[in-house]
C-alpha cells in the first residue's frame, strides 16, 4: 500500500505492516516468551489440498484408472453436493456459534469434493470446475442422500448424522486403498468426518433429548431421511470391480458398521431406526430426485453465463 | 482499603454478575467515583487500558457498548449480501474463499459480542436491539449486492475501508475491544485480498467481465467512504472518543488516507474510481475526494436504504427459527446437570 | 467436567476459552463463546478459535465460575512485592564475574 508520507501515516503503516502476514504471531514476537504463547498465532497448517491434487493430475504424477476416476466422481459429487446444502446454512443457524460449525463442515466437505474431483478429471483433461459446472444433471453420480433439502435443523443435522458416519467408514478403509491419491485424499477426510460424526451426534442427543418439540422434530427428521441410507451400500460391477484391485471395499460391506456405530447413538438417544421403505435411488447412474435440477440450476448459473472464462 | 475479598466474578464478568458490590453510602460511593476518574484519568494519560472491571466514566461505557455491539452487528448483517453469492460462487475455489470468508465475519461478529457483554450487556439483549431495529449498523450492508463482482467490490473496498479503521481500533483503551481488534485484523487480512483478486480476475478476462468489474466499483465506492462516518464537522462524538483513546484518527483522516491507498490500487487493477475530483493536496499533503451524498447516508441510516428491511427480516427469521433448537440444548443441558447433581447426592 | 447453572429458556451461558498454541506453553485466553454445556463450548471453541491452527489443546471455564481479585485493591493488593529486590538475582553483586554463578 502506498500512502503519502507523513508522520501520521507511517505510524499507521507500521500498525499495519504485520498484517497480511500470518506468520506474525510467530516472527513478530521471538523476543517474548509470553507473546509467543499467543492464542492468536495462525498458521495455513501442513495438508493435502485439492490444489495439489490438481497439480499432480497437471504434471502427469497422479493419473487415475477408468475406474478409480468413476469413484472419485461419484464421491466428489457426494460432498459437493452437501457442501451446495450446507452452505445455504450460513447467516442462518440457530446460533452464531452454530453458523460456524456448519461453516466448517461444508468447508470440509467442499475440500474434499474439489479433491475428489480434480483427480477424477485427471482421466480426460477436466478441471473440477469443468465438472462441477459444466456437466448436466444425469452426468452427476451423487446418491440421493445429499441432495435432500436442508428443511429444519433436525432434518440437516440427521442428514449430517447418517453421512458422516457413512463417510467415516468409507474414508477409513479408502485410506488403505491400492490408489495413492484416493488413499491420500482419505487419509486426510477421514479425520475431518471423524468430527462430523462427532458434531452431530452431539446434536443429535441434544435435540432427542431437549424439549418435546426437538424430539418431534429429531424423530421427524431421522424419518424423512431413512428412506436413502439403503443407496449408500448397494454394491455395483464398479464397485466389485474396484473391491477386486484392492482400490475401494465393496460399499455393502460397510453397513455392519455403520449400523452398529449409528445404533450406539441412537440408542443412547432413545430413538428407534425409523422403519421406512428404502427409496429406490439411481443417483450412481445418474437418475436423481426432484431436487437436484435446482440445486445444479443455481449453483451453476453464473459460470455458464460465461463460458471460458476465468475466476 | 486492604481487602483481600476474592469475589467470584468472570475475568471478563458474564453480565448478570457485574458490579455484584455491597450497598455503599452516598460520600462513599462519591469517593469512589472521584478515586475512578482519577485512576481512569491516569490510564488514559499513559495511554493504557482500561479492563471491564475498572471504574469507567458511564458516558465511556456508554460509548463502548454502542460503538462495540454497532461493531459486532455490522459484522452479522454484513454476512448477507455475501452469503448471496456463496451457492452461485462460479468456480469452486472461489466457493471456499466465500464461505470461509463469511464465516470469519460471524466469527468477528462473536468476538465483538464477546467484548460487548464484558460491559454489562448480554448478548441476547444485543440482538433483540438490532431486530427491533434499535440498534445500528453501518449502512454500507443495506445496499445490494448485484453480481459477482461485488464480492470483489466489497472484499477490496468495503473490508478495505474496514480494515482502515480497525487496525487502529487494535490500540483503543478498552482492553476487550483491542484484544478483539487484532484477533479480526490478523484474520480478516486475507479479506480485502481476495477482493482485490476477484476484481484483478475480471478485470483481465472478457469485455463483459471487465464492465463487471467497473459497475461494481461505480456502486460501492461513495457507499465504501461513507463507512468512515460523517465529516469532522458534522461528527460530535469523534472528540470525545478520540479524548478517550478509542478513536485514534480522525474520519476525515481515515477517508482520506484510503482514497489515496485505492488510488494507487485501482491503477493495478486496471480499473477507475467514478470521481473525477482526487487529488493529492500539496499544501496539506493529504488524499481529497470529490463530495459525497451524506443526505443519502442518513437516509439509509434512517432505515429508508435497499434492503434495510430484507436484511432485519432475515436476521429475525434465523433467530426465530432457531429458538426451539436453543431451548432444546439448554433443556438438555439442565436434565445433564440435575442428573449429575442426583448422583453425587446418591453417593 | 462441571456444567453452570442452566439457564432458563433458550439463552445460552458464557464460558472462556482458553488455548494451548503448542506443546510445552501454557493455556492462554483466547475469548469467550457461548454454549449450552460443557462438552458444545469445547466443539464451539474448536470451531471458533482453533480454525487457523491456533491450538493443540482447549480448556473452558464457565465465566461465572471464575474468581478475580478486587479490582479496586490495584494498589493494596499488589503492593507487597514492589521493593523486595533480594528476591531477584540482579541484587547480588558481589557474585560478578564468578563463572556460573
Amino acid at each position: 500500500m502506498s500512502t503519502p508520507e507523513t508522520t501520521e501515516t507511517a505510524a499507521l503503516a507500521e500498525e499495519t505492516a504485520g498484517h497480511g502476514d500470518i506468520s506474525v504471531g510467530v516472527a513478530g514476537s521471538s523476543n517474548s516468551g509470553e507473546a509467543t504463547a499467543s492464542a492468536t498465532r495462525i498458521t495455513p497448517g501442513n495438508a493435502l489440498r485439492p490444489e495439489d491434487i490438481a497439480l499432480a493430475v497437471s504434471r502427469g504424477t497422479a493419473k487415475p484408472s477408468e475406474d478409480a476416476a468413476e469413484l472419485a466422481l461419484r464421491l466428489g459429487d457426494d460432498a459437493l453436493i452437501l457442501a451446495q446444502r450446507l452452505g445455504h446454512w450460513i447467516s442462518r443457524a440457530p446460533e452464531l456459534e452454530e453458523d460456524i460449525a456448519l461453516g466448517n463442515i461444508a468447508l470440509d466437505q467442499l475440500g474434499h469434493a474439489r479433491s475428489f474431483l480434480s483427480y477424477a478429471g485427471g482421466l480426460d483433461g477436466r478441471s473440477e470446475d469443468d465438472l462441477a459446472y459444466f456437466r448436466r444433471e444425469h452426468e452427476f453420480r451423487s446418491v440421493e442422500l445429499f441432495e435432500q433439502p436442508n428443511g429444519d435443523f433436525a432434518v440437516t443435522i440427521a442428514r449430517q448424522f447418517v453421512v458422516s458416519y457413512y463417510q467415516f467408514e468409507l474414508y477409513r478403509r479408502l485410506a488403505q486403498s491400492t490408489d495413492a491419491t484416493l488413499a491420500g485424499i482419505a487419509a486426510k477426510a477421514v479425520k475431518e468426518v471423524d468430527y462430523h460424526r462427532d458434531h452431530s451426534a452431539q446434536w443429535v442427543l441434544r435435540l432427542a433429548h431437549g424439549t418435546e418439540e426437538s424430539r418431534t422434530r429429531m424423530i421427524h427428521g431421522f424419518k424423512v431421511i431413512w428412506p436413502y441410507v439403503d443407496e449408500l451400500f448397494r454394491d455395483d460391477e464398479l464397485t466389485a470391480r474396484l473391491s477386486e484391485s484392492g482400490v475401494a471395499v465393496q460399499p455393502s460391506s460397510l453397513r455392519a458398521d455403520f449400523d452398529r456405530l449409528t445404533g450406539e447413538v441412537l440408542a443412547e438417544a432413545e430413538l428407534d431406526v425409523p422403519q421406512v421403505p428404502a427409496a429406490p435411488g439411481g443417483g450412481r447412474r445418474g437418475f436423481h430426485s426432484e431436487h437436484l435440477g435446482y440445486l445444479l440450476a443455481e449453483m451453476q448459473v453464473l459460470a455458464r453465463e460465461f463460458p471460458g472464462a476465468s475466476w | 482499603m486492604a481487602s483481600q475479598t476474592l469475589q467470584s466474578v468472570p475475568a471478563e464478568p458474564s453480565p448478570a454478575r457485574h458490579e455484584t458490590r455491597h450497598e455503599m453510602s452516598p460520600e462513599d460511593a462519591a469517593r469512589r467515583d472521584a478515586e475512578g476518574q482519577a485512576y481512569f484519568d491516569k490510564v488514559m494519560a499513559e495511554d493504557s487500558r482500561i479492563e471491564p472491571r475498572d471504574w469507567m466514566p458511564p458516558a465511556y461505557r456508554k460509548t463502548l457498548l454502542r460503538q462495540i455491539s454497532q461493531h459486532a452487528h455490522s459484522e452479522i448483517i454484513g454476512m448477507q449480501p455475501e452469503a448471496n453469492w456463496i451457492s452461485r460462487a462460479p468456480s469452486l475455489k472461489r466457493k471456499s474463499i466465500l464461505m470461509a470468508k463469511v464465516q470469519d465475519e460471524a466469527g468477528h461478529g462473536l468476538y465483538l459480542y464477546s467484548a460487548a457483554e464484558t460491559l454489562g450487556q448480554p448478548r441476547d439483549q444485543m440482538m433483540q436491539d438490532l431486530m427491533a431495529g434499535k440498534a445500528k449498523y453501518s449502512s454500507i450492508f443495506n445496499y445490494p449486492a448485484r453480481t459477482w463482482a461485488d464480492m470483489g467490490a466489497i472484499g477490496w473496498m468495503v473490508d478495505g475501508a474496514a480494515i482502515a479503521n480497525q487496525v487502529p481500533l487494535c490500540r483503543a483503551s478498552f482492553g476487550p475491544y483491542g484484544r478483539a481488534m487484532v484477533r479480526v485484523c490478523k484474520e480478516e487480512s486475507f479479506h480485502q485480498r481476495q477482493g482485490f483478486e476477484i476484481l484483478l480476475e475480471l478485470s483481465n478476462g472478457t469485455p463483459e467481465q471487465k464492465q463487471m468489474a467497473q459497475d461494481a466499483v461505480n456502486r460501492w465506492y461513495a457507499p465504501a467512504l461513507m463507512m468512515f462516518g460523517p465529516p469532522d464537522d458534522d461528527s460530535p462524538n469523534s472528540k470525545q472518543s478520540m479524548a478517550w483513546n478509542i478513536k485514534r484518527f480522525s474520519n476525515d483522516e481515515l477517508r482520506n488516507r484510503f482514497v489515496g491507498m485505492m488510488m494507487e490500487q485501482v491503477k493495478v487493477l486496471g480499473l477507475t474510481l467514478p470521481d473525477k475530483d482526487i487529488r493529492f493536496n500539496e499544501d496539506t499533503k493529504k488524499w481529497e475526494h470529490g463530495p459525497l451524498d451524506w443526505e443519502e447516508f442518513h437516509e439509509v441510516i434512517a432505515g429508508r436504504g435497499q434492503c434495510n428491511a430484507q436484511r432485519l427480516e432475515r436476521r429475525r427469521e434465523a433467530h426465530e427459527n432457531g429458538a426451539w433448537v436453543r431451548e432444546a440444548a439448554a433443556a438438555y443441558a439442565e436434565k445433564q446437570a440435575k442428573k449429575s447433581a442426583e448422583k453425587v447426592s446418591a453417593a | 467436567m462441571t456444567t453452570p447453572e442452566p439457564h432458563s429458556g433458550n439463552v445460552w451461558p458464557i464460558w472462556e476459552v482458553f488455548v494451548r498454541s503448542s506443546r510445552g506453553l501454557s493455556h492462554v485466553h483466547a475469548g469467550s463463546l457461548h454454549a449450552p454445556d460443557a462438552a458444545m463450548a469445547l466443539r464451539n471453541a474448536r470451531d471458533l478459535y482453533t480454525r487457523r491452527n491456533e491450538g493443540v489443546s482447549i480448556w473452558v471455564v464457565p465465566a461465572d465460575a471464575i474468581a478475580s481479585s478486587d479490582p479496586d485493591a490495584k494498589g493494596a493488593f499488589f503492593e507487597s512485592p514492589q521493593g523486595k529486590d533480594y528476591r531477584h538475582a540482579t541484587y547480588y553483586t558481589k557474585s560478578e564475574g564468578v563463572k556460573h554463578l
